[in-house]
């Protein structure tokens, strides 16, 4: 064994190199999360944490589904493709609780959003001047939200169309 | 049991694969869903946009957005025929309040709602230095919140500007495609809210998917195709001056 003869100080060094790189194969047991690399170079884990945030839109299936009524007069009119939600608002608190009342939209502000006439929107979109148009009646006098054709009674406008 | 060695040696490593996946757990939630049946995109109908500012309310209700920052939001673009790469383009506070009323005239106005295009070979989920960001293997770009250092490398990886530092949480934000929502079978929040049809979630790996009719029957475009990320946000009648 005349090789490893005055070698001693490079065993040592060995052995060092050895512990760390036991320091370091535990230290990184205990740093990295255990469902790292699950799916790729990220924590798997961390799809499911972001799966398990809150809703806060139900849905218009949940809506339907106790405001039959409702749902069946807006899906006979032109607003069929209008979930409900798009105008009342994140009502999944309402549904799991149905308690908690919804507050009702304001149509001066929801009705124009969309309807306001501008060059920009398509052409095809039906959209009106809202003071020339409504002459200051709220849009609710001739138009139901739900199925806003002209079929609301002629009492609301005194008679005229 | 009588294993031989070679045999031993083969399921060695099957063995601490099985362990490593049984150490991992299992997702939290959504016990139904599989993420290897779906792959989630966006189907974006600029004809059909009336820039009422929906989705950007929507989105920032369902997700928390802190005012002024976006996960999407609309664009209004004014276009003249002769000068097509120089658009004129407006996006007050995202759109989320809507648009000023806009006068005819002789150059074109069309809304351009923006939002991640979720990039098969995203840009951003390359560029991270810790693997906090990256594409799920059911096709969406997700944050790690907890792990990502807010470096913003990713919020200037990204070609489309998809992506903020959150000014609390001082990590990296972006759309999630509502992952909460679609993995429980819902809809997008910005889908749900959309008066007029003009953004569909679509999942490209479901053959009933009405996606697939419609890019058969459609010219449809990706925005700018040339950075070659694979964006799953399609866009129907893209106009040549968007950006």
């Amino acid at each position: 064994m005349s090789v490893f003869k005055d070698a001693g100080h490079l065993f040592r060094f060995a052995g060092l190199f050895v512990l760390a790189f036991l320091i370091f194969l535990v230290v990184r047991h205990y740093v990295v999360p255990k469902s790292f690399g699950q799916y790729g170079h990220y924590r798997g884990a961390a799809i499911g944490e972001i799966a398990a945030r809150p809703v806060k839109f139900a849905g218009h299936e949940s809506c339907e589904g106790c405001h039959t009524d409702e749902a069946a007069k807006k899906n006979a009119g032109k607003h069929a493709h209008v979930n409900c939600e798009a105008c009342h608002g994140a009502l999944a608190q309402h549904a799991d609780d149905p308690s908690i009342k919804p507050v009702l939209p304001d149509t001066a502000v929801l009705c124009a959003r969309c309807h306001t006439a501008s060059a920009a929107k398509p052409k095809s979109f039906p959209q009106v001047d809202p003071v020339e148009h409504a002459q200051g009646l709220p849009c609710e006098t001739c138009h139901q939200p739900h199925s806003p054709g002209m079929d609301a009674p002629k009492s609301n406008t005194g008679g005229a169309k | 049991m009588n294993l031989s060695r070679r045999q031993l040696l083969i399921l060695l490593p099957a063995a601490a694969v099985a362990w490593e996946s049984v150490l991992a757990g299992t997702p939290e939630s959504a016990p139904n869903y599989k993420m290897t049946d779906h792959w989630w995109g966006m189907l974006i109908d600029i004809p059909k946009c009336i820039g009422c500012g929906n989705c950007v309310r929507a989105c920032q209700t369902e997700n928390d957005v802190p005012d002024s920052l976006f996960r999407t939001w609309v664009e209004r673009y004014h276009v003249s025929d002769e000068n097509m790469t120089e658009p004129e383009v407006i996006s007050p506070d995202g759109g989320k309040e809507g648009f000023p009323v806009a006068q005819a005239d002789d150059k074109k106005y069309f809304f351009v709602p923006k939002m991640c295009n979720h990039c098969a070979h995203s840009p951003c989920t390359q560029v991270c230095p810790v693997g906090a960001t990256f594409v799920s293997p059911d096709g969406v770009v997700l944050v790690d919140q907890k792990y990502c250092l807010g470096c913003a490398y990713c919020v200037q990886a990204c070609p489309y500007g998809c992506r903020y530092i959150h000014p609390t949480k001082k990590v990296a934000d972006k759309c999630t495609l509502c992952y909460h929502r679609i993995t429980q079978g819902l809809t997008t929040a910005c889908c749900e809210a959309c008066p007029t049809g003009a953004r569909q979630l679509a999942d490209l790996k479901n053959p009933n998917d009405p996606i697939h009719a419609f890019l058969k029957t459609h010219s449809v475009q990706v925005l700018k195709p040339q950075m070659a990320t694979g964006a799953k946000a399609f866009y129907n009648g893209l106009d040549g001056s968007v950006r």
